[in-house]
């Protein structure tokens, strides 16, 4: 394979007939079956139809499916935001231990192996963050987003405010958005100024005394660090706002800044981006949320505490309201304890040295105009003429995943790209050529891609049009 | 050790990257002020595999080899071995949201088949493809009823009896909505119906019930709950879990409009209260449903293909007129519960199922038999668990217990409760001989 050649690639296709891929489950062998006996008739149905497989078929059928998705094992997935880095399997076995599966309702006394893991991971996201106080409870990122703006509230109401907005950048992910819109606030959304960063006229003419939050990700949507942080900080703690840190971006200054010391009020950590915990095809992930001293108060209950005994679990009074159950993600949170402590302080530090190295190489050998800079982690090159999305189904003939296109929209036609430290030289060199590559095709070549993949083009405006969610639907 | 074990470059390829984009160091790469940058530590020492292995083992060793009949929303099941297998596959554990459907066939056809088993469970028209858990589940179910329903009411009615969890994280969830939460008195472990029937008014938006309920029984009124509900213009949203709905009365024939509840009962073991959230709705609500949803549609062959759709009801289209702000989900938990599901066929759930019956019914039994106790409480069929009632006081009961090796719960001051399923049903005579030791 000579230099500027990207490899082609093909992936597992299974079929039982021309026009058909791996059967559903339904279409191999159901089952009808009714209860009797041990309720009365009235309390129960009348019957159950579901697959019924033999383990043999059951271990095929989900092979072949696995054979058919793309992971980080199978090559660069440089999704931008999304952090799609390696996920060492040592994390797995040890969150696998049969003294990791206990009832969330056992004694305190009973469970201190738990609960001092748990009291250490939160000693250990503090440190990274900056900040003084963390739970472990929200299930995800944007549930992380959703106590940390209901932590927010609570703070303002215990002054006896009442305030009603939140600030948010243009550029920043979806979330935010929907989750200040969850929480009952009114989005203020600030444009980006010509740098790509937070446009400090727009902000100063947005905030107010109805300011509840700025959410902000720092570095932001584009890979640029904000470097007026401290003067965004006191235009909003002025206001007697809080400031809220996404930190869907933290690989990228890991052991180099803490959202703390940039005056952050509260955060929220995707452990399963900077911490690498499984993604397992959307989630679960965990979203920790770190807080001054201020707000720690307003975490939701139960607090985990160390007293002399050992590990309790704490009430606050002013607590909010849970966001999950019980305590959260746990075997996620397991894995991200696991993690932080295989690479240590000198471990994370290089993680985003050379996350950020990634990024800059790439974007230097890459053929596409990358506006802005200098930028970290990510970067949001753009597709010019061609339409980014049909770029990027051609970049899947090549070998890669394509990164996230058509966002941030502050970039047309962007492609949004994040190789991680994971990659070595030459797989960035071989990304960088199906980058190229799939620019450099014709439109025809883009329109007709992918070709090597499980499937085709794949028809999105039909599957809105007429919604099939179900294998019962596609009897009808 | 230095650096981080998991980046590949060698020292010579390290430099060689930075001469290519012009920077002396990595430090110089780092756009990062002065006064905010960060100098110190973490204090984090880096632990080798083996070292990280023993520290986790034994840290994790702190915690007392109990037998648990534990249960109130968080269930064991036996999971087999080849959903651990099979769903630890990397092409399934590391990947991500299926964004490019093209090379993420095989997780988006996993994802319709989960959707699909819930279709079948609930008898309802669609399914998402997971929420985080039982009560995050119910949150957005609240939330789904003020968007839809005509009724200008502000009242979400759940049981008096509602486990704190899930009432706490509903009110979360509608704090920043018009809905307040109001409940309806229990009795016999089950709704008492007449008693809801007079809370349910015109102010009424969303009745929620569960089967089982909390104390694990049954609830024999479901179609009156329902018809209630419906005569108000609420919506009616059943709790339940995809064991129970194997043999228990279909949500669809009892009038729910929602099911919400914990689907982690198939694929998770116990996991310190991690979850699944089930999430499934008639069909006029498809453009008004949180989550994420996978369809069928057809490649540019003609070949059946999966695909998320309808994504314009999610937050990285919508943004703050978004359905719901998950974006992440419990995916790879949604896979092993299908898998777990489809080990099982329709035989095996329904047979699990009936056990959950039965050998609560034995074990109620079976500790009613000892001096002191009383059980079940409640008359009612009962499901995975019961409410035992104890002539001495239930926390030294349970106190005892635990120094005998069996976690079990307290929920009032002579009241334990008691949950049995496959996992735990081999210990189930050790526990009632341990019972007859601290209980007289």
């Amino acid at each position: 394979m000579s230099e500027n050649e990207p490899r082609t690639y093909d992936q597992a296709v299974y079929a039982v007939s021309d026009e058909e891929n791996e059967p559903l489950l339904s279409e191999k062998r159901s089952e009808t079956v009714e209860s009797e006996g041990v309720l009365p008739d009235d309390l129960t149905r009348d019957d159950l139809t579901l697959p019924n497989p033999e383990e043999p078929e059951l271990a095929r059928h989900y092979t072949r499916l696995s054979q058919m998705n793309w992971s980080i094992e199978s090559g660069p997935y440089p999704l931008g935001s999304c952090t799609m880095k390696y996920n060492p399997p040592v994390t797995e076995d040890v969150a696998a231990d049969p003294n990791a599966a206990v009832h969330p309702d056992r004694s305190a006394s009973s469970v201190q192996g738990t609960l001092g893991l748990l009291a250490g991971l939160q000693d250990y996201l503090a440190r990274i963050g900056g900040m003084d106080a963390v739970t472990l409870q929200p299930p995800a990122g944007a549930a992380g987003e959703f106590t940390g703006i209901a932590v927010a509230r609570a703070y303002h109401r215990a002054n006896g405010e009442d305030r009603s907005e939140v600030l948010i950048p243009s550029s920043a992910h979806g979330t935010n958005f929907a989750t200040a819109a969850l929480a009952g606030y009114d989005v203020v959304e600030l444009p980006s100024g010509e740098d790509g960063r937070v446009d400090m006229e727009a902000l100063e003419a947005a905030v107010s005394s109805d300011t509840a939050a700025l959410m902000l990700t720092n570095p932001n949507t584009v890979g640029l660090f904000e470097r007026d942080i401290e003067e965004i900080a006191d235009v909003v703690h002025d206001a007697g706002g809080l400031l809220y840190y996404d930190g869907a971006n933290l690989n990228a200054l890991l052991g180099r800044a803490r959202p703390g010391d940039m005056g952050f009020d509260i955060m929220h950590y995707n452990v399963h981006k900077t911490f690498a915990t499984p993604h397992g095809g959307g989630g679960p992930g965990a979203g920790p949320v770190g807080v001054v001293e201020e707000l720690e108060p307003y975490l939701p209950n139960p607090r985990i505490e160390e007293t002399e005994s050992g590990y309790e679990f704490g009430e606050s009074e002013d607590a909010i309201e849970r966001v999950h159950g019980f305590q959260g993600n746990w075997l996620v949170l397991v894995k991200a304890y696991a993690y932080i402590a295989r690479l240590g302080d000198s471990g994370l530090a290089d993680a985003s040295a050379k996350a950020v190295l990634n990024a800059n190489y790439l974007a230097e050998q890459v053929d596409l105009e990358v506006p802005y800079g200098p930028f970290h982690h990510e970067f949001a090159a753009t597709a010019g003429d061609a339409a980014a999305a049909d770029v990027a189904k051609r970049m899947l003939d090549f070998g890669v995943h394509p990164p996230t296109t058509n966002w941030p929209e502050m970039v047309p036609e962007a492609m949004l790209t994040e190789p991680t430290e994971i990659e070595s030289k030459q797989s960035l060199d071989e990304l960088a050529a199906a980058f190229d590559a799939a620019l450099g095709s014709t439109d025809e070549e883009r329109h007709d891609a992918p070709s090597r993949t499980t499937a085709k083009r794949i028809d999105q405006t039909s599957a809105a049009r007429d919604p099939r969610l179900s294998w019962q639907a596609l009897e009808e | 050790m230095s650096g981080s074990p998991y980046a590949p470059h060698t020292d010579a390829e390290t430099a060689a990257m930075l001469d290519a984009v012009g920077a002396a160091d990595e430090a110089a790469l780092f756009d990062i002020p002065e006064p905010v940058a960060f100098d110190g530590e973490f204090g984090i020492e880096p632990r080798s595999e083996q070292e990280l292995r023993r520290e986790m083992a034994d840290l994790l060793g702190r915690n007392d080899d109990l037998t648990e009949f534990l249960g109130r929303g968080h269930y064991e099941h036996y999971v087999p071995s080849v959903v651990d297998s099979l769903s630890s596959r990397s092409e399934f554990l590391t990947s991500y949201t299926q964004y490019q459907p093209e090379i993420t066939q095989g997780f988006l056809q996993a994802l319709f088949e989960y959707q699909s088993m819930l279709v079948e469970l609930t008898g309802l028209g669609i399914a998402n493809c997971s929420m985080y858990d039982a009560a995050t589940a119910l949150g957005e179910a609240a939330l789904l009823a003020d968007r839809v329903r005509s009724v200008d009411g502000e009242v979400v009615l759940v049981p008096e009896n509602l486990r704190e969890g899930k009432r706490s994280v509903l009110a979360n969830y509608v704090d920043g909505s018009d809905l307040r939460i109001e409940t309806y008195p229990i009795e016999n472990g089950t709704a008492d119906v007449d008693a809801l029937d007079d809370a349910v008014g015109e102010d009424t938006v969303f009745v929620y019930a569960e089967t089982p309920t909390v104390r694990g029984c049954i609830e024999p009124n479901l179609a009156e709950i329902g018809e209630i509900a419906d005569a108000e213009g609420a919506m009616f949203c059943l709790g339940s879990d995809p064991v129970a709905l194997s043999i228990l009365e279909e949500p669809a024939s009892v009038g729910a409009d929602v099911v919400v509840g914990e689907a982690g009962v198939l694929g998770l073991p116990a996991a310190y209260g991690m979850g699944l959230g089930l999430f499934a709705c008639d069909e006029e609500f498809l453009r008004q449903v949180p989550g994420r949803l996978v369809g069928a549609s057809e490649d540019a062959d003609g070949t059946r293909a999966y695909t998320l759709t309808l994504q314009t009801r999610e937050q990285h289209i919508r943004k703050q007129r978004a359905t719901s702000n998950i974006c992440t989900n419990q995916a790879w938990v949604a896979l092993r519960a299908a898998m777990h599901a489809a080990y099982l066929g329709a035989d095996g759930l329904v047979g699990l199922a009936e056990d959950c019956v039965t050998l609560a019914r034995d074990l109620a039994a079976d500790i009613d038999d000892v001096t002191g106790l009383q059980a079940p409480v409640d008359d009612r069929h009962h499901f995975r668990e019961f409410v035992v009632g104890t002539d001495q006081p239930a926390q030294a009961i349970a106190d005892d217990l635990e120094e005998e090796g069996f976690a079990v719960h307290v929920i009032g001051d002579h009241r334990l409760q008691v949950c049995i399923t496959d996992a735990n049903a081999h210990a189930a005579d050790d526990l009632v001989a341990a019972f007859e030791e601290v209980a007289a």
